[in-house]
Parts: structure tokens; sequence; C-alpha cells
């Protein structure tokens, strides 16, 4: 296996970048960003708590799981700093919902078609 | 590379093994199967993520049975979830966000190599978990003493015959017929289950907050090796988020039964 | 198989040829350097002597089915025992055999050195996986012990939640605890194929077999956390008697089975992946012929990862779920057959027009390609919803899993330890004692599985341990290929232990193959390479190898 001489300035002379094709550059969130998240995730819970107090009928589960979507986002991309990530971690978070969907959507499809009365 | 005399270059190494103990020196956490630092931490980062996603998973099933049954048994859940505790509730909510908060922060003060201040947001993010398990603690002591535990001493009457709220003079739900009832264990069975399943990894991430704790005051994470910090912080955030969603399902499904 | 075959075996001359000086094996010394390892090449060892274990454990209880399955009448032992025979023998054969066969032995020694690194990215965490599977598997035996478990592998609820005074406990909680075994094995995989790749070694460049593992992590870290907390629930359900899985208290039985399978069929792509990236290797190195299709190969293993994770309800057609639900995972089901069928053809087309040679690991991957093939058509077969209400709890499945399993997985795990074997100890076996095994365990395992195919469209039922006497013949075969294959399987443990002393020097490359692994000394080092390899050629390229052989100096003086 012939190999060029390697220079010894920085790390290793990776040609094709194998062993961190998904350099992310190194952000450091700062702490007035991280404040603002954590007023707007209290501001969001209190708010789901006075939705649910308001009689909205079938909207009140949908408001309520989309503020704890929001929150739930929200955390994953400042505290979890996934904005910062690279395009891997983003798609390993994509996949755990997508997995995560795809075991309650497709055990509905059972649930919801059967021809006997609970659902 | 020739596999003869392959061996001999133990002794003698070439140019490439040159570079690997260069980088010994430059890290004390390098760990000489990685390449660089830069690939032991976003290795390990990837690897946080991955158990995550298997946390996901694991609480995956939980939810899909609250999902099943809340929908068998609607009027079952919103009497029995509307006998939990709703100020308790919140206030959890925004314990372990806040905790949440202090954890960030904890990695934020690693990052700019401050001690002291990340000692204080460890201690801050742990005081507020345990804070958190406190209000869950007499959480379940409320429900152990209304007879809510499911179980052989559960008892269902208040469900059949709703007790009448003392400001509104109505009572304070449906009368539900008595195998209905019934079916409000199986929202306490799950109620348990989901919010003993998150305790337990609370109690797991506070055991782990007491290791950091010790490790950061002898300041072992504000000299360049941010990496447990910020993937336990990963892991606390992850429980926060499920509480995120637990809270919402379990105490608000309908704070107005008597309407609709 | 004529006399006169041709081969590819190159051992060094045996007069002069020694083991290296230096390797993984004699690096360290003492019991504490194996048991607090953190080299993935000691782990793998460590893994091939417990799956061993287990899998004569799991092999006794095979021959005690088969034993009382040679008479109608049930009168070897009472109903509950047989019940316990065959739970334990497949939980063990399943959890504490398969599902780590090759990734926790081969994919463990063998990915670090394909892609040119030098360990796994986690070795405690490895170290770590080894522990929690002796755990599962002590927790296994200790349910054994006490009285065994007579539920099924499958555990099904209600009968394992309410019916049952056997210890379902115990044994939850051992597939439990070799569940996060496996999730940490499949979590290190995937970081180290990612992130620790050798330069020049792109995602296009890896031997299938990393890719084929890489498929099998990805379903052991979404898979198998489904198992475990419905094997919690399980657990709590007979403890705290609740209700999810009980139809008295408002739960369904279906959502046991829901959850169980969503992990359980999955469980099977993961113990079937990584045979077939043995087969990609040995087929293409017995052929002297890169592997035809390279990247439909590698994308199929992806795609029966990700398709294998919507079939589950396949295991349910006759349990209550909706017609409409069974009617899309049918087809769902048929549509997983596509990819594993490509991999089928791709191997047919590396044949074709290669240099093939007969030595053992080719022997076995033969077996696989014929039997699996069997297996898969079968399970085509199943998939169709008429054929399933017939065929289901029947005897055809259990051929139909057993083909796939053992004439495919098995086979291939033990190509996969025939064709690494003078890479992990330096040393060969006996080519005709390990030929001769090998028609042995294919000639036992024909006749011992396929008449149970016609067997259960007969009607037989699994489980039972009493059957209409017009079985019997069909019976006794089985039994007697039982026998024969038994008689296969001990024949490796017999000679590649005595290979260990007294055979012969294997030099590096015995096979004359192109991986990176087969490019270093056997055994390896501890490091694995002297230097971090650059890679700097495409995967099977044999011209790549002849130049380079041509090159070498192999005397001295």
């Amino acid at each position: 296996m012939a190999h060029e001489p390697q220079h010894v300035e920085q790390h290793f002379h990776d040609a094709a970048n194998v062993t961190n094709p998904e350099h992310a550059e190194h952000h450091v969130v700062s702490p007035a960003q991280y404040a603002l998240v954590f007023a707007t995730l209290l501001a969001c819970t209190a708010l789901t708590v006075f939705a649910a107090d308001i009689n909205l009928g079938v909207f009140n589960p949908i408001i309520a799981l989309a503020i704890a979507s929001f929150k739930g986002v929200i955390v994953i991309l400042f505290f979890m700093h996934v904005k910062y990530q690279s395009h891997l971690i983003k798609t390993t978070v994509a996949v755990g919902f997508f997995m995560f969907l795809v075991l309650v959507t497709m055990t509905l499809s059972d649930y919801i078609s059967r021809a006997w009365g609970l659902w | 590379m020739d596999s003869a005399i392959a061996t001999t270059h133990v002794d003698s190494p070439g140019p490439g093994a040159v570079e690997q103990q260069h980088e010994h020196v430059v890290l004390p956490q390098h760990r000489h199967h990685f390449a660089t630092e830069e690939q032991q931490r976003e290795s390990g980062s990837f690897g946080m993520w991955l158990f995550l996603l298997t946390e996901i998973m694991f609480f995956g099933g939980l939810f899909f049975a609250y999902l099943l049954f809340r929908n068998w048994y609607y009027d079952a859940f919103v009497a029995a979830s509307n006998t939990l505790n709703i100020g308790m509730g919140a206030a959890n909510t925004a314990i372990l966000i806040t905790s949440g908060f202090f954890m960030a922060l904890g990695v934020w003060a690693a990052e700019v190599r401050k001690k002291n201040l990340l000692v204080l947001f460890l201690v801050l993010t742990t005081v507020f978990g345990c804070a958190f398990l406190g209000v869950k603690y007499f959480e379940y002591k409320e429900k152990f003493e209304l007879h809510h535990v499911p179980g052989a001493s559960f008892d269902v009457s208040q469900f059949i015959h709703p007790p009448v709220d003392a400001n509104t003079g109505k009572p304070v739900g449906n009368p539900l017929p008595p195998d209905a009832a019934q079916k409000t264990q199986m929202f306490f069975f799950l109620y348990f289950a989901m919010t003993g399943m998150h305790a337990l990894h609370m109690i797991i991430g506070i055991g782990l907050l007491f290791w950091l704790l010790a490790r950061a005051q002898r300041g072992d994470f504000t000299a360049g090796y941010v990496a447990p910090i910020e993937n336990f912080g990963l892991y606390w955030h992850f429980v926060d988020i499920v509480w995120i969603f637990l809270f919402p399902l379990l105490y608000l499904i309908n704070r107005h039964p008597l309407a609709h | 198989m004529s006399a006169s075959s041709h081969t590819i075996l190159n051992l060094p001359d045996q007069s002069t040829a020694q083991l290296p000086r230096k390797n993984f094996i004699n690096a360290e010394h003492g019991l504490l350097s194996w048991l607090l390892t953190g080299d993935h090449k000691r782990i793998a060892i460590l893994y091939l002597i417990s799956i061993t274990f287990f899998f004569f454990i799991g092999g006794a209880f095979a021959g005690l089915i088969r034993l009382e399955l040679l008479t109608p009448q049930p009168d070897l032992v009472s109903s509950d025992t047989y019940n316990k025979f065959f739970t334990m023998h497949g939980i063990i054969m399943i959890f504490l055999f398969l599902v780590p066969s090759v990734p926790a032995t081969l994919g463990n020694f063998l990915i670090p050195m394909m892609i040119g690194a030098r360990d796994l990215a986690f070795p405690k965490i490895n170290l770590l996986s080894w522990y929690l599977y002796v755990v599962g598997g002590i927790l296994t035996l200790t349910a054994l012990v006490l009285g065994g478990v007579d539920t099924g592998w499958t555990f099904t609820a209600p009968l394992s939640t309410h019916y049952l005074n056997t210890h379902v406990i115990t044994t939850a909680s051992a597939i439990f605890v070799a569940g996060f075994s496996s999730i940490f094995t499949g979590l290190n995989f995937i970081v180290t194929i990612h992130r620790m790749r050798c330069p020049g070694m792109t995602w296009f460049r890896m031997p299938l077999f990393v890719w084929a593992h890489y498929a099998a992590s990805i379903l052991m870290v979404l898979g198998t956390p489904v198992v475990a907390i419905t094997l919690v629930l399980v657990i709590l359900e007979r403890l705290v008697g609740i209700g999810v899985f009980d139809p008295t208290k408002g739960g369904d039985p279906l959502l046991f089975q829901h959850l169980f399978w969503f992990y359980s069929h999955p469980a099977v792509y993961i113990m079937i992946l990584p045979g077939m990236g043995v087969i990609s290797e040995v087929v293409s190195t017995f052929s002297r012929k890169r592997v035809f299709g390279y990247t439909a190969v590698a994308f199929s293993s992806v795609a029966i990862a990700l398709f294998g994770f919507f079939v589950w309800e396949h295991h349910m057609f006759i349990m209550g779920v909706s017609n409409y639900s069974a009617l899309v995972f049918s087809l769902l089901t048929m549509l997983v057959a596509v990819p594993s069928a490509i991999k089928i053809f791709n191997w047919c087309f590396t044949l074709q027009q290669g240099s093939i040679t007969f030595e053992t690991p080719m022997l076995y991957a033969f077996g696989f390609m014929g039997l699996f093939t069997i297996g898969g058509l079968t399970g085509v077969f199943l998939g169709s919803l008429g054929m399933d209400i017939q065929l289901t709890e029947t005897y055809f499945i259990v051929a139909h899993f057993h083909f796939v399993m053992v004439g495919g997985m098995l086979m291939a795990f033990l190509s996969g330890v025939h064709f690494w074997w003078p890479k992990m100890t330096g040393r060969m076996y006996s080519e005709a004692l390990s030929k001769l095994a090998a028609v042995v365990t294919f000639i036992g395992f024909v006749l011992t599985f396929m008449p149970q195919f016609v067997l259960g469209y007969l009607g037989m039922p699994r489980r039972y341990h009493a059957y209409p006497q017009e079985f019997q013949v069909l019976n006794v075969l089985s039994t007697a290929g039982a026998t024969v294959l038994g008689v296969g399987y001990l024949m490796p443990m017999l000679y590649l232990a005595w290979s260990l002393k007294y055979g012969a020097i294997a030099g590096d490359n015995p096979w004359q193959a192109t991986g990176l692994e087969w490019q270093t000394q056997s055994p390896p080092l501890t490091e694995n390479f002297p230097e971090i390899p650059i890679m700097d050629h495409e995967a099977y390229d044999y011209e790549w190898l002849e130049h380079k052989t041509a090159q070498e100096v192999t005397h001295v003086g």
C-alpha cells in the first residue's frame, strides 16, 4: 500500500476527510439564548394549563400536544444544541422520531380498522 | 506494508505512528484508538444520541399503551385524570424545565472554563431535580391515601358517585357505570408506570450528577474536556422532554368533563 | 468436488513458519487481562466461548424435543415439561446464540480491522456488552435450574401473565438484560462505522460485511428497546396484576403481541443480516471475483433493515387483528422479501464466470444460499393471508424459520468461523475433517427439517408433544436427521480445538483475500495495524491484491 509522506503539522492527512466528514463548527450557545428558551418554555407551560381550562372541545388535546411538541423541539434545538450540530446528528434525531411514529401509526392501523366496538 | 515484515514495524514505527504519539501529548483525555480528539468528542456525542434513540423507543411502548387505552376508556381516563393535582403537575413541569436550564448553563460554564460556575449550575440542576422528585413523592402519597393505587386497595366508589365540589355545588365529574369506573385503574396503572419509569430515569440522572459534581469540583471538566457534561446534558434534557409530554397527556386530558 | 480440485489455500512454508512473536493473544497474560480487556478482539473471543456454551445447552433441548417426538404418544415427559423444552430451546438459541452470534464474535473482531481502525468507538461499552450478555445468560440458567419456563419463547399474554406459575419474571429479566447487550453492541458498531473509517475508506469501499452489520445495528438500536418495555410490562403485570394485557381488566392481549413482534420481527433480520455479510465475503473470496452489484447488495442490507420494521403483524394474522391491517402487512411482507432475493441473485452472478473453489467456508456458503432461498420462499408463502391461516402454528412455520435461521444463519456463522479462524488464531484446521463436517451438517439439516414442511401442511401443530399416528414416519426421519446434525455440529468443536495447538501455521492471508484484515499478521496485533492503513482501492479488488503479492518479499535471503 503506497502512501505519501505524512506531515505532522496538524492531525494526520486524511485525503477523503473520512474520519470527520460531518465536521461541524463547535458553536457555544450563549446564556442569553438559553434564558430566552427557558422563558419561552415556562410561558408555554402556563399557556398549556390555561388552554386546558378553556373548553375547546376536540381541539384541547391537539393544542396540548402541539404546545408540548413545540417545547420539545426548542429543547432539542437549543438546550441540546442540535441546531448547531452536523447533518449526522440531525438525521439521527429525525430517525428516532420517525421510528416512534412508525410504532404508533402502524400499530394504530390495526386498532382503528377493527370491525368490533371499542375504537 | 508488506505482511512478511509487518511485525518489525512495531519496533520502528512509521510516520503514521508518530502522529499518534504526538496527539497523546496534546490532550490527556484522548483515547488511543481515536485519531483526533475531535473525532472522539463527536463519536461520544453521536453515541449518546443513539442511546437516547433507544430511550425514545423504550418510552414509546408506554406512550402507545396510553394512547390506546385513553381512546378505549375516554370517560374513565377523564375522571381519573381530574383527580390529579394540576398545580403540582404544572409546578413540577416548571421545576424540571428550570433544572434543564441550569444544566444547559452548566455546559456553557464548562465550555468557557469557569469551574465555580459549573459546580454551581450542577448543584442547582441537582437541587431542582430533587425538588421534582419531592413533589412526585407528595403526589404519590396523595394517590395512596385516596386509594387510587391500582390493586386490591383501589376505591372505585368516587367514580361511580362523584363527590360534590364545595365551591360550585356540582359534582366534580360525570358518574361512571361500575365497569367503566373499573377502567380508571388502567389510567392509574399507566400513570404510575410512566411517571415511575420517568422518575427512575431522574434518580439515575441525579446519581450521575453527584459523580459529575465530584469530578467538576476537581476541575476535570474546565480544562477543555467538556464531553461528559455535554453528553449528560443530552440525557437530562431528554428526560425533561419525556415529562413535557407526560404532563399534558396525564394531567390535562379534559378539564371540562361536565360540558361535553 | 473432485479429488483433484484446485484450492486457493496458500499456507506459508510450514518448516520455517511461526506464529507472530507479538499478537493480541500473548500481549498480556492472566485471566484479568481477558476479563477486563478493552481489546475488541479479546472480547470477540470471550463472546465466542460464551455463545458456544449456550449453543450446546440449546442444542441439548432440541435433542430432547426430537426424542419426545419419536413416538406419537406423549410418553417421554409430561406436557408441562415438554413446553419447557421448546421454550428454553427457543430462548437460548435466539437470544443467547443467534442474535449475538456473528455480530458479537466476528463483527466485534473484524469490523475495526475491516475499516482500518484500532478498535471500536467505545471499548469499555463493548466489554460491558459482554458482561450484560453473561448476566442475561446466568439469569436464564437460573430460571432453568429453578424449574424452567413454559410460555414458549414468545411469552404470549395472557398465558405468560396470568395462567402460568413458572419462572417468567426471571426469564423476562434475563432477556431484558441480554437485550441491552445487543443494543450496546449495535450502538458501538454504528458510531464506529460512521466515524472511525481510515483515510480513503469511503462508504462504498467498505466490505459488504460492514454494511450488513451497519444495517443490523440500526435494527438492534431501534427495535430492542421495544421488547425491553414489553418485558417490563409483563413483569409488572405478573407482579402487581394491573391489566394492560388482561381482557378482564380492560386490557388487550394483542397489545402485547404488537409490542413484542415490533422487535421480534426485526430480530430475525438482526440475526440474518450479519450472516449475509459473511456470505458476501466468502463467495467473493472463493470465486476470486468482486461481489456483483456491490451497491445493490449494500443498499439491500439497509432496505431489509428499513422494511423489516414494517412487517411485524404477519406473526399475528390469526390472532384477531383487523382484516384491513392484515392486508397491508401482508403486502409489506411481500416487499421485504425483495431485497433478500436481490442478494441471492447478486451472489449467483458473483459466482458466474468466477474461479470457484470448494474450501469449507464456501461449502457452508453454498449450503446457505440453497437453504436460505428455500426458507425465504416459504416465508413468502406464509406472508400470503390465505396460506398463513392454514399453515401458521404448524410445523410448516417451524420448518420455515429453521431453514432461514439454521440452514441460513447458522451455516453462515460456521462459514465465517471457518473463514476467519486462521486470522483469529493464526492456525489452520484440518480441511478434510471440516469439509466432512459441512457435508454432514447439510445432510443432517435437510433430513431434519424438510419432513417438517410436509408435516406442517398435513396439519401437525407446533408445540405439541403428541401427534396423530400417521405423522410418525416423518417425525422419525426428522429425529434421525437431528442426530446427524448434532454430529455435524460437534465435529467443528473437536477439530477447531485441535487446531489451536496442532494446526498448520496459517500466515497472514491463507485464502488470498482482499480485505484489510488479511493484510496484517495472524493473529493480529492488539493495535490491529502497525500504522493506520490508507485505503486507495475499491473493495474486492483482486488485481490490487495480485499486484501487491507480486511485490511482496516472501523469503529472506
